[in-house]
């Protein structure tokens, strides 16, 4: 196990984040001369879609799937070509001058950087419906993680619910491992169908097509699909029952186990701390960073791989991880040989198709993004939807300002799991666009640390840079 | 809630609140106490509400826990040891403690 007084003062490269996106930039960086360190603050790479590529304890490879497996490789080749891999290094801070604040097993560094590739990935969008924060209802994602690493599977009354292809995977997962799902509960418009129909054609002829359908029918031959617009989650100290309807009906399901999914979203957190300029994406509604085609932000050095730039996708994170490192390698070292940049962004353009049928399918509808009432949006700090509707009533104009009012987004969650809700709220309830209002302007660090963490920092090192910047 | 697909990796013994659970190489803490069936790992510092971990990925701070004596640990981040004790929390308000 590396530790935190392995790492050299600086590095050509450092790539914050495992997953497909940073194991390919980390290896093809490494392979070209520079010297590159990769951070994951997971215990094994892999990122979300190779969770525990390295470690699982699924043997049976058609219970995850052969693009899960195809993983192997990329860790494989990361692991190969010379890079340094730290895992259980949580990221602290970033700054516009590249200088990196990582912790590992409680001991801290800061790193300086020539060239920094972001590549933290996506997270869930967050799906806020009466009694979410009950012990019981989990994300979807939380219990795929739990299946690729632990090979835990649910075995109770287990309800589905949401929207999007990543929810109908880890349904068929689920299945394949002898899991049980009592019914899926399918909250996506069908509305959606009139924006997403003049993308078909696309569609149609990616590889997504033939995927998607297979997917449908596997959990469809097993399972009751239900399409809902209105969910809830009942119990007293734990989940107890689903509530869900539509229209004018409504029924009651026992559950002991809630799995929410609506789809997944880029993790902004450490691009926003490091100043990098991002805008709004109206048809994933969601912020994303504002890049240049090799992946470089509006701040020098630092660019932005995988989903965190965007959400495409695995198999293009790792095609963006390798023109983000070939431009990395092109700045530092010219003379070096690399792949050719073509053949890579030709690569990527071919995952691209197919996206926006998809993405205009799934757009999570309105009521589960913008809740109303007594749903908790915030759940560290139990705010409210009213009263984050209230507030915006009395003139807070973002979520910067919600802070001083509610306290909502101060947690120790920093906003991760709510700050695109809270937005979309103010924006509602104020009759003015997402892009207007922003999103929570975040300064390092960017995950709680602790003193003693801080105090482990070299003396000599910390008073330098305390002097010098 | 959950099952273990497979009896793999070797066993290793941690305590929760005092209490043996029977948690295996590669578990997290948060896994651990999932796979032991155990409902909730604190409760919160503004309502005492309980709440169990969400999202496993270190994003959502429901998992925080007391490990081997220091608070507010992210649970799913943290592998578990042979030895090691948990305890769940009941309010704690800091984070990173
Ligand atoms: C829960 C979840 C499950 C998913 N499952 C699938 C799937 O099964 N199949 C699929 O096709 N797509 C899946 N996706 C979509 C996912 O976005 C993939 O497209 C792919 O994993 C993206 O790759 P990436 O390299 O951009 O980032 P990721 O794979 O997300 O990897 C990012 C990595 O960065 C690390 N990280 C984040 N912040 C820090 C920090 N501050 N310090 C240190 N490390 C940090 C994380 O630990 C993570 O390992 C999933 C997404 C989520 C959120
Ligand atoms: S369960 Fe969400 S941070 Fe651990």
């Amino acid at each position: 196990m590396t530790k935190a007084s392995d790492l050299a003062p600086s590095y050509d490269l450092v790539v914050i984040g495992g997953g497909p996106a940073g194991l390919a930039a980390a290896a093809l960086a490494a392979r070209a001369g520079l010297t590159t360190v990769l951070f994951d603050e997971n215990p094994g790479v892999g990122g979300q879609i190779y969770r525990a590529i390295t470690f699982s304890p699924v043997k049976d490879r058609a219970v995850l799937g052969e693009d899960y497996w195809a993983g192997a490789e990329l860790a494989a080749e990361a692991k190969a070509s010379g890079a340094l891999i730290v895992t259980g290094a949580t990221v602290w801070s970033l700054d516009p001058t590249r200088l990196v604040g990582v912790s590992i097993a409680g001991q801290a560094r800061l790193i300086e950087a020539k060239r920094v590739i972001i590549a933290t990935g996506s997270l869930e969008r967050p799906f806020p419906v009466p009694g979410w924060t009950l012990p019981g209802v989990m994300s979807a994602g939380g219990a795929q993680t739990v299946l690729k690493a632990q090979g835990l599977v649910p075995n109770g009354k287990t309800v589905l619910a949401g929207g999007g292809p990543l929810m109908w995977l880890l349904a068929a997962q689920i299945l394949r491992a002898g899991g049980k799902i009592d019914a899926v509960l399918d909250t996506t418009p069908r509305k959606n169908w009139l924006r997403a129909l003049a993308h078909l054609p696309d569609f149609v002829l990616s590889p997504y097509f033939a995927k998607g359908l297979k997917l449908l029918r596997e959990v469809r031959a097993k399972v009751r699909v239900i399409r809902v617009d209105r969910l809830e989650a009942v119990g007293d100290d734990k989940l107890r029952e689903v509530v869900f309807g539509k229209g004018d009906n409504e029924r009651r399901m026992p559950a002991d186990l809630l799995l929410l999914h609506q789809g997944v979203v880029p993790n902004v957190n450490l691009a926003l701390a490091a100043g990098v300029a991002h805008a709004w994406n109206e048809r994933q509604l969601c912020f994303e960073p504002v890049l240049d085609e090799d992946f470089n932000s509006s701040v020098p050095g630092i660019s932005v791989a995988g989903d965190g730039a965007g959400i495409a996708g695995g198999t293009a994170a790792a095609e963006r991880g390798r023109i983000a490192a070939i431009a990395a390698v092109r700045a530092l070292k010219p003379e070096a040989s690399v792949p050719d940049l073509q053949i890579v962004r030709q690569k990527l353009q071919r995952e691209a198709m197919g996206r926006a049928f998809l993405d205009w399918l799934n757009r999570p509808a309105d009521s589960f993004r913008q809740p109303e009432g007594d749903t908790i949006v915030c759940r560290c700090e139990e705010v409210t939807a009213r009263q984050v509707r209230d507030t915006a009533d009395l003139g807070c104009e973002g979520p910067n300002q919600m802070k001083a009012f509610l306290r909502c987004g101060m947690g120790p969650c920093q906003g991760r799991l709510r700050g695109l809700t809270v937005t979309e709220l103010i924006a509602a309830q104020r009759g003015t666009t997402p892009a207007e209002v922003g999103y929570y302007r975040l300064r390092p660090p960017v995950k709680p640390i602790t003193l003693s963490e801080l105090a482990s920092l070299p003396i000599a090192e910390a008073e330098r840079k305390a002097v010098e910047r | 809630m959950f099952k273990r697909l497979a009896e793999t990796g070797a066993a290793v013994a941690i305590t929760v609140d005092g209490r043996q659970i029977a948690a295996r190489a590669g578990d997290t803490v948060a896994a651990a106490l999932i796979a032991a069936g155990i409902d909730h790992c604190r409760t919160t510092p503004v309502s005492g509400a309980p709440r169990a971990p969400y999202c496993l990925m270190g994003v959502c701070f429901e998992c925080l826990v007391t490990v081997d004596g220091v608070g507010s640990r992210q649970g799913c981040l943290v592998p578990v040891r042979d030895g090691m004790a948990v305890e769940t929390q009941t309010g704690k308000r800091e984070a990173g403690r």
